[in-house]
């Protein structure tokens, strides 16, 4: 067990620590939340100022026009990022951490070629169509249908949960070309341009309008869109799992960290300290912090000899969701009556409280044990493929 | 930087794991349950012939190992249930406090001045005792050599763990006083029962995922209802997220570059990083401990219950070891102490 960098990797560090340094100060400052086109405008440009210094694509292999750099690498990268108060990945997550990599494994020389290098430069935003109203959890289940017609689908049905759909280009769709269940399953891209696709947003318990429903009459899709063969679509999605390096939640566990420091600090200066109890949840919650941003570094250590994170990802997921909430739940106890509103407050000591923030992180902390797998399927995956728990209900 | 166990450490937790099949299986140790001696002369001289006291000694004397290594052996020591006074008698042999603790012809134990009654552990074994009072960072130790006779103290006649026989004392000799030492035992002392709580949590999952599978009830094994498996995962996460708290703290300890650098970058001092380090591996493993081994009597319902199967031997381990080095109460509160001050802007605005 050695926790200790390599030359090579402290190199990779300092260099980009140095780039980021002089690149930020570039790029101006974040739009407003619910501007999305405004949105889109400031993660492309940041996209291409990746691209432009060749860090686009850094968990890209070198033959996907990635960097093709080691999950060490990958885990410096996002740290310093997010230390460096760099943007996330942003609307184009869909392309860079799924659809990008689902084309490097699947797709065509002419797919490759034309999606790709789109992705990596910040020119084409990408979105999914996975799950349905009636397919979540049980996505295999899943109805909209694609019927062959002479080069191409007609794809109808309606797909949910679709993130950015309004500004994206592409969407990566499942859809049903055969028998029930996981076997009559494709893999298209759908250009959201085309005709008889409605966009419905979909308003979440945060107020906002990140996902939208989409809904798909007749739309005609080139069978030249198709990735993997007819059928073949389910294995293909499965496949893009296995690029995952351990890093997927590097930046939201750093970003808890943080909070949890600015959470403490303000427990201070409100006098809330006095509260034993209140110190050891915040005492308690620091070693857990601490102890998943051991297990981050175990499982990244996993995948770069192994190439997949082993039992990391579901039992980190299942620890780091629910640590979260417990942090947010306690901000949000810490602001007390603060916490009623998003207006910026100040407390009594006239300085900001940062009320404002803390309701969107609570928001979100709520979806952590949903969204990529519920708690309770990521239990089944745990129970049943790292502990061989038998698979009967 | 690669945080999985080195070749040898995977050879040296196997080669302890079948040294105590072979040599102190479970029916074995039991047979000294409730016993004053919790371990016999021949096992103990086993286990330091095996290297664990002298883990960290430097060759020839010892094997010349680290904080790491001897976590992963402890964790293997707590997965068998191996009792007696282990970890002050490692810290005595790795600190050269007391002749024959290395090769198994002394024992120390180790006991903190915490609150509760003056209990002392396996006091008909000791030949020395080590005191440490306060926590990390602020610790002092002092060494009672020989140990206080056992006669100087009642032994108690209904101990929690009947592997942990144990003696009421009014009042403990002054002993001698270990300068500049208090920390290093202190911190390498909560560590190592820290590992050994790991490995009562690993034990309990196994015994837990092993009966779920050949348990039937209503015409299937009882590990295919969720509300088990549930149950058996959480155990496993609460396994895993401690067990490298463990190991990462003992990497502090053992390549303090890398704690100088996470000081670097965070503002705090390397102590710090490494104290903080080693509370919450304490707090997850003690609790790790302790839950695992209640969810594991859960998962075996009655038979749980039963003298027969061994989890309330973890769970009655756990709870003695939850109170050495301070409990996962007494240790968050420390961790949660009010942070240096901040200056007082932005509130927890933290993007």
């Amino acid at each position: 067990m050695d926790l200790r960098y390599s030359a090579a990797e402290e190199r990779f560090r300092d260099e980009l620590r140095a780039w980021l340094v002089t690149t930020l100060p570039t790029l101006g400052a974040a739009p407003p939340a619910d501007d999305w086109p405004a949105r889109r405008a400031f993660d492309s440009r940041w996209q291409r100022l990746l691209f432009d210094a060749g860090y686009a694509g850094v968990d890209w292999p070198a033959e996907g026009g990635g960097r093709g750099a080691s999950p060490v690498e990958q885990l410096i990268f996002k740290e310093e990022c997010e230390r460096a108060g760099a943007p996330y990945v942003g609307v184009n997550f869909v392309g860079l951490l799924h659809a990008g990599p689902t084309i490097i494994a699947e797709g065509t020389a002419a797919q490759k070629e034309r999606y790709l290098p789109a992705i990596l430069r910040g020119d084409d935003v990408w979105c999914q169509g996975f799950s349905e109203p009636d397919a979540g959890s049980d996505l295999a289940s899943l109805r909209t249908r694609a019927t062959r017609d002479g080069d191409e689908y007609v794809v109808t049905g309606s797909k949910i949960w679709t993130s950015h759909a309004e500004v994206a280009d592409h969407c990566e769709m499942l859809v049903r070309t055969g028998e029930e269940g996981r076997r009559g399953i494709t893999w298209l891209i759908v250009p959201m341009d085309s005709a008889g696709i409605e966009i419905r947003p979909l308003r979440t318990i945060a107020g906002s309008a990140e996902f939208a429903e989409l809904f798909l009459d007749e739309v005609r899709v080139p069978v030249a869109n198709r990735v993997g063969g007819e059928n073949d679509g389910w294995r293909v999605t499965m496949v893009t799992l296995s690029f995952e390096r351990g890093t997927a939640f590097v930046g939201d566990l750093l970003e808890s960290m943080r909070l949890l420091d600015a959470v403490h600090s303000l427990a201070r200066r409100l006098g809330l300290l006095d509260d034993a109890g209140l110190q050891r949840r915040l005492g308690h919650l620091t070693a857990a912090f601490d102890a998943l941003w051991a297990l981050t570094k175990r499982n990244v250590s996993e995948a770069a000899e192994t190439g997949v994170p082993g039992i990391g990802g579901s039992v980190f997921k299942l620890s780091y969701s629910e640590q979260a909430q417990a942090l947010s739940d306690l901000a949000m106890e810490v602001l007390d009556r603060g916490a009623l509103c998003a207006d910026p407050l100040l407390g009594p000591d006239g300085v900001e409280l940062g009320n404002d923030e803390q309701l969107h992180t609570w928001f979100k902390s709520i979806s952590l044990t949903i969204a990529a797998g519920t708690s309770q399927v990521q239990r089944n995956i745990v129970a049943e493929r790292i502990l061989g728990l038998p698979k009967v209900r | 930087m690669d945080f999985r166990l080195s070749d040898n450490q995977v050879a040296l937790a196997d080669g302890i794991r079948s040294m105590v099949t072979g040599r102190l299986p479970l029916d074995h140790l039991r047979a000294n349950e409730g016993a004053e001696m919790a371990i016999g002369a021949e096992d103990w001289r086993l286990l330091a012939d095996t290297g664990v006291f002298a883990l960290s000694l430097p060759e020839p004397e010892g094997v010349g190992l680290g904080l790491a290594d001897a976590v992963v052996v402890f964790e293997e020591l707590g997965r068998a249930l191996v009792p007696g006074p282990l970890v002050g008698t490692y810290l005595a042999a790795s600190a050269q406090l007391v002749e024959g603790a290395a090769d198994g012809q002394a024992a120390v134990g180790v006991h903190g001045t915490g609150g509760g009654p003056i209990l002392v552990e396996h006091l008909a074994s000791l030949d020395a005792l080590l005191v440490l009072s306060g926590s990390v960072g602020d610790s002092t130790a002092r060494l009672i050599a020989p140990a206080p006779s056992a006669t100087d103290g009642r032994r108690m006649a209904a101990p929690l763990c009947p592997f942990t026989p144990l003696w009421h004392l009014d009042s403990l000799p002054a002993g001698e006083p270990l300068p500049d030492l208090g920390g290093r035992l202190w911190r390498d002392g909560a560590l190592l029962t820290a590992a050994l709580q790991v490995g009562h949590a690993g034990s309990a999952l196994d015994l837990a995922v092993a009966y779920a599978k050949e348990r039937h009830q209503f015409g299937q094994p009882i590990g295919g209802f969720q509300a088990v498996k549930h149950i058996c995962a959480d155990m496993l996460v609460r396994y895993e997220v401690a067990r490298a708290a463990v190991h990462a703290a003992a990497c502090l300890v053992d390549q303090p570059g890398v704690a100088a650098h996470e000081a670097e970058s965070t503002g705090r001092s390397p102590d710090d990083v490494v104290a903080r380090a080693v509370l919450g591996a304490k707090v997850l493993a003690d609790e790790a401990a302790l839950v695992n081994a209640r969810a594991g009597i859960q998962v075996h319902g009655g038979m749980g219950f039963t003298w027969e199967v061994p989890l309330h031997l973890h769970l009655k381990r756990a709870r003695v070891l939850t109170t050495t080095f301070g409990t996962p109460a007494q240790l968050s509160l420390v961790l949660g102490a009010p942070p240096d001050p901040h200056p007082a802007t932005g509130g927890i605005r933290h993007a």
